[in-house]
């Protein structure tokens, strides 16, 4: 019975979630949302503001420096994790 | 330290293959502004060349090489010349992360210091990268003691 349940929830949600895909736009579409907010201006000035050729470098570092920052962080903070669950100093 | 016995094969490779890879970890570093790459990407072919080292000999091999200490504050130094830069830009009057301030300090024009910040932070991200993944490693490796465990029949 429990079991049963759970595929209906699991269906409905499916459900809905079908629904949303329906009103995203086509793949690859150039006039969707996500193309026309930011992208135009990375790929057309990256170059002249950055002084990077490669566009993913440009993004990356430069026009989204926190995020990179951030990721850096979390990458140090896996490392203490780890150290601290793990290192056994011996007495 | 996943054999009991040492193979002369496998040695002998990875000490032809450790020095190129670590090379590569470089290129792929400096060539992250024209091509694919970067610090992460970068960072992970040189711990690559430092994980294979203790496969191929022992981990006392690279426990010379990395001792604690220096791996934790190398972990925490690629963190800090990125965070630094950050604030290096703060202070000579732009905003956090805003490279071109850095035209200030450096003979370039603000474009070009955009370019040098850049190649600057990536190398904070290569060390601390390089760094987490050498410690994750050896941690992993022998359950948090650093000491290798399995006998060996010479050494």
């Amino acid at each position: 019975m429990k079991k049963l349940l759970g595929v209906a929830i699991a269906i409905a949600a499916l459900m809905v979630l079908l629904q949303g895909v329906e009103d995203l736009p086509p793949w690859g579409d150039p006039d969707q949302p996500a193309s026309l907010h930011v992208s135009p201006r990375y790929i057309e000035k990256g170059l002249a503001e950055t002084g990077v050729p490669n566009m993913v470098t440009a993004v990356l570092a430069d026009y989204r420096g926190y995020d990179t920052l951030f990721e850096t962080a979390v990458i140090f903070t896996a490392g203490v994790a780890v150290l601290m669950l793990l290192r056994r100093v011996a007495p | 330290m996943i054999r009991e016995q040492e193979d002369i094969i496998i040695q002998t490779v990875c000490r032809i293959l450790i020095p190129f890879m670590q090379v590569y970890g470089l290129y792929v570093l400096a060539h992250g502004h024209g091509s694919p790459g970067g610090g992460f990407q970068g960072g992970c072919i040189f711990a690559a060349s430092f994980i294979l080292m203790p496969i191929a000999y022992d981990l006392n091999k690279v426990k010379r090489r990395f001792a604690e200490k220096r791996t934790i504050l190398l972990c925490s130094l690629g963190v800090f010349i990125y965070a630094g830069i950050g604030w290096l830009c703060l202070l000579l009057g732009g905003n956090f992360l805003d490279y071109g301030t850095l035209s200030a300090i450096l003979p370039v024009d603000p474009v070009m210091a955009r370019y040098y910040g850049i190649a600057a932070i990536e190398t904070g991200v290569q060390i601390t990268v390089m760094a987490v993944m050498v410690s994750i490693f050896i941690n992993l490796v022998t359950g948090g003691s650093h000491e290798e465990e399995m006998q060996k029949t010479h050494d």
